[in-house]
């Protein structure tokens, strides 16, 4: 039986099969194949830049942010600072006017009205790679002045995918708080207005917005990014003038120092 | 012939190995596009485009 079987399978098996059977690649067939497998790449794509470069990337973005805000805050600590000290007026906010070296972190910026891990990290430069950075994402146009100083703080980031650190900015209201820590200390700004610009208007960067000649004598920040969202056709511009501002020693600003504490966590 | 039907051919085992191996296959292509394929592309096809900048 086990002799027969064999021998008898091979002939009924074969013949049906041979006319299918053809040699070498049908060009049709591999074309196909190709605008198929080009279809699926594109979609892809979409779903990479939409999506995961979008949600994966802020997660890392905001937990870099969230840890070198509590290595400064550790080393506070270890420096043996006090805790908590009464709001009080502190005078002259330290401005820390060092050339930092491209791609260098900073500082970290907190804009509640962002959302929840909103945290970024501020590095020097606007180049791709800050603004597209695992770790960065919000880049310091070189040659604005620093966080605190009189004059304007410009930083950029992407409004969406490569985790989106402005997503929310045309969401700002009239008195947010958008929150700058270096390792000097806590600066609050407060948000002013809104702007939507041509993506060649450097104006937006001077010491005095649109007014280059002028001289500045307010502590401006200010944000850009791209509009419409997933657009690049314009720019929009978010303002904001320096509220307060508070020394390493006293911790993080009383509105936010319960979320400040969570990313130490 | 085809090159999904040759892969197909060329991959052993029963159907349902067969199955396993072609869904591992494109997992470690999605991976490998996910992870240096696109951000490459992207960053030709989209040049910084969120700053303000001089003509």
């Amino acid at each position: 039986m086990s002799v027969s079987q064999p021998a008898e399978r091979g002939p009924v098996d074969e013949s049906p099969r041979r006319p299918r059977r053809r040699r070498g690649v049908s060009a049709v067939g591999v074309l196909g194949e190709l605008l198929l497998t080009a279809g699926a790449v594109i979609l892809l794509f979409l779903a990479w830049q939409l999506w995961w470069n979008d949600a994966i990337m802020a997660g890392e973005q905001s937990s870099a942010a969230a840890q070198l805000s509590s290595q400064w805050d550790e080393q506070r600590r270890a420096a043996g600072a006090g805790g908590a000290v009464a709001a009080q007026q502190y005078g002259e906010p330290i401005v820390d006017t060092t050339k930092h070296a491209n791609a260098e972190a900073f500082a970290v910026m907190y804009v509640p009205r962002f959302g929840e891990d909103s945290q970024r990290t501020i590095a020097e430069g606007t180049g791709l790679d800050v603004l597209n950075s695992i770790e960065l994402g919000v880049g310091h146009y070189p040659g604005t002045q620093a966080p605190g100083e009189i004059g304007n703080f410009a930083i950029a980031s992407h409004r969406s995918a490569y985790g989106g650190g402005m997503h929310e900015i045309d969401q700002l209201q009239l008195g947010d708080a958008i929150y700058v820590q270096t390792k000097d200390g806590w600066y609050t700004y407060r948000f002013r207005d809104l702007e939507y610009v041509t993506p060649e208007t450097v104006e937006v960067l001077a010491p005095v917005p649109h007014h280059p000649e002028s001289t500045p004598t307010d502590r401006i920040i200010t944000l850009t990014s791209c509009n419409p969202l997933y657009s690049t056709d314009e720019r929009v511009i978010a303002y904001g003038v320096l509220e307060s501002w508070q020394p390493a020693e006293a911790g993080a600003p009383a509105e936010i120092a319960d979320v400040v504490a969570s990313w130490g966590a | 012939m085809t090159v999904y039907g040759a892969l197909w051919r060329i991959l052993p085992g029963p159907t349902w190995l067969r199955v396993i191996l072609l869904l591992v296959l494109a997992a470690a292509v999605v991976f490998a596009l996910f992870t240096w394929a696109f951000p490459w592309a992207d960053a030709i096809l989209n040049p910084v485009n969120v700053t303000v900048e001089g003509p």
